[in-house]
């Protein structure tokens, strides 16, 4: 066994936390550990080069960006943070679970492709909690606001992770099964996805209970005072 | 006319490659050279693998060559002040004001078109010849939805094309070499599979543990799951690799879990990892800069409690269900 190649695991994880670019970071990790495993440079180029253009599916998002950017323009996200301000019972934590069930119950359907941080999360759900949140305390400063989109886009990953791999016909189930296959031992789908549904639920819970504490603490903290940032 | 996975490439490098012209144009040298690579790569590539597949290795490799200068230059991108005054606050605001609702229309194309497109494949063929690409449908389901809201946003602005340019050009400004990190990371795991990294990894925890111990082998293998996950940011690599190296001889042959139960809660497990990762770009970096948060972290500073919850209860449910 070739331990040498796990140099490019250690290269990662150094550049990470010195900090350094975290693209080029993994690039020489590649590097590394490509030529570590004995692989000739001409090789490892075209492996780069191959895999690199087999991953452009991981660049879509870019399409989304004209939509996007024009709307913000003409101001969607102020139209998107008006209008949960003025509807009272929309609160910020039944406008985060509303949309983790959407989100959840949407990937257990397959159709993971819906929502996500470009489409969904920037342009709606992250100024609309920002919006909810102001409701509670309309003085939120610049860590608050941050701590609430980033809420906004965990939730979006919560709830797609724990909800895709109750989709029978989902990647993650048939990799399971066809995984067990090849070393002979045959399931059918649904006895491996019915096994998602707990930690589905449990998935649910704690975000929403997470999403209802956040609240919580918006509403009880100490009124201070205003702080120069 | 049958609609092929390319042109959606084609489309995504034909916008790239004019946010390039328009940083050259701007005498921004690194942000047009970085993103006018991404473009030819985009572009190019099924150009590229077609030599590939007739014995001519040279153009993957001048894009492997590519992704290198991708890396070297991603350190000097720097964003462009924007400028952000209270008359173009006003400005918005009053935009808002006067658009309304109709303001999420476009913004909605995207989500319920991708449905509508994605939903129509199997009967969308016109003699017999289905006109999306079977494997690819929802990629293309997404572009068209894409297209359309383009489209619609453009009419309902009443912008021009270069203002969609320009809007395309800010919004990659605020990305900059995240947009890129989900595509470098997914070539990293393929030369890490390639280098045997994951069977190393499997085979120094086998060696680690008590295999006698049902509770050492259960913590090995969801710890496993987790680290490995973190390393390479994807659950998907994870899972066969600590499988075949724990999971198979030790919780299935030794033990005998159920493999059914222990093959989802594991990947679930794995997918904990995920939410912990700066590896898992597309989930942890891409929005952290989409949000434009001051940390890259902020996201997974923001999930890790729920990642935490989620393993201890897949911890549970596979010592008390995967377990005989």
């Amino acid at each position: 066994m070739n331990y040498w190649p796990l140099l490019g695991v250690a290269v990662v994880v150094a550049g990470f936390a010195l900090r350094m670019n975290p693209a080029l970071v993994v690039v020489v990790a590649a590097i590394v550990s490509g030529l570590l495993s004995a692989m000739p440079a001409a090789d490892l180029l075209t492996l780069l080069g191959a895999k690199f253009i087999d991953s452009r599916n991981l660049l879509i998002l870019v399409l989304t960006l004209p939509t996007i950017g024009l709307l913000e323009r003409a101001g969607l996200r102020e139209h998107a943070a008006n209008w949960i301000a003025r509807m009272r019972r929309f609160t910020f934590a039944r406008l985060l679970i509303g949309y983790l069930a959407v989100r959840q119950l949407l990937s257990m359907l397959g159709l993971t492709g819906i929502a996500g941080h470009a489409q969904t999360v920037r342009p709606l759900l992250a100024p609309m909690a920002e919006a909810a949140a102001e409701k509670i305390d309309p003085e939120l400063d610049l860590d608050e606001r941050e701590r609430i989109r980033a809420f906004a886009a965990a939730t979006d990953n919560t709830g797609l992770f724990f909800g895709e791999d109750i989709f029978i016909a989902f990647g993650a189930v048939l990799l399971i099964q066809g995984f067990y296959a090849q070393n002979g031992i045959v399931l059918d789908p649904r006895h491996i996805a019915i096994w998602a549904l707990p930690t589905a639920i449990a998935a649910f819970v704690v975000q929403s209970l997470r999403a209802l504490r956040l609240q919580r603490r918006l509403r009880t903290k100490p009124p201070r005072a205003r702080e120069s940032s | 006319m049958i609609l092929r996975v390319e042109y959606v490439y084609w489309l995504c490098g034909a916008l790239l490659a004019a946010c390039a012209l328009r940083e050259l144009w701007r005498r921004r040298w690194a942000h047009g050279a970085f993103w006018g690579i991404l473009a030819a790569i985009f572009l190019l590539g099924d150009a590229m693998k077609s030599a590939a597949a007739h014995g001519s290795a040279m153009p993957q490799q001048l894009a492997g060559a590519g992704v290198i200068a991708l890396g070297l230059i991603a350190g000097f991108l720097r964003r462009a002040p924007t400028a952000e005054s209270t008359r173009e606050h006003e400005r918005r605001a009053a935009s808002a004001a006067r658009l309304g609702h109709g303001l999420f229309v476009p913004a909605l194309i995207i989500p319920f078109g991708t449905l509508v497109f994605t939903l129509m494949q199997p009967y969308l063929n016109i003699g017999g010849i289905s006109q999306l690409d079977r494997a690819a449908g929802t990629l293309i389901a997404l572009a068209l939805a894409c297209v359309l809201a383009a489209l619609a946003a453009m009419m309902l602005t009443r912008a021009r094309a270069a203002d969609a340019i320009a809007e395309t050009g800010r919004l990659l400004d605020a990305l900059s070499w995240a947009a890129l990190l989900p595509m470098l990371l997914a070539m990293l795991g393929a030369v890490f599979a390639f280098a045997g990294v994951g069977e190393a990894i499997a085979h120094l925890t086998a060696a680690a543990i008590p295999v006698q111990s049902r509770l050492a082998c259960v913590l090995a293998f969801a710890a496993g799951m987790v680290a490995f996950t973190v390393i390479m940011g994807n659950a998907f690599a994870a899972f066969p690799v600590m499988m075949a190296g724990v999971g198979l001889p030790l919780l299935i042959g030794q033990h005998h879990a159920q493999a059914a139960a222990l093959g989802a809660l594991g990947m679930l497990t794995g997918y904990c990892g995920t939410l912990l990762t700066p590896m898992a770009a597309n989930f942890n970096i891409v929005p952290a800069a989409l949000l434009e948060l001051r940390s890259t972290n902020g996201v997974i500073r923001a999930q890790w409690p729920t990642a935490l919850w989620l393993l201890a209860i897949n911890l549970v449910l596979i010592w008390f269900c995967a377990l005989p």
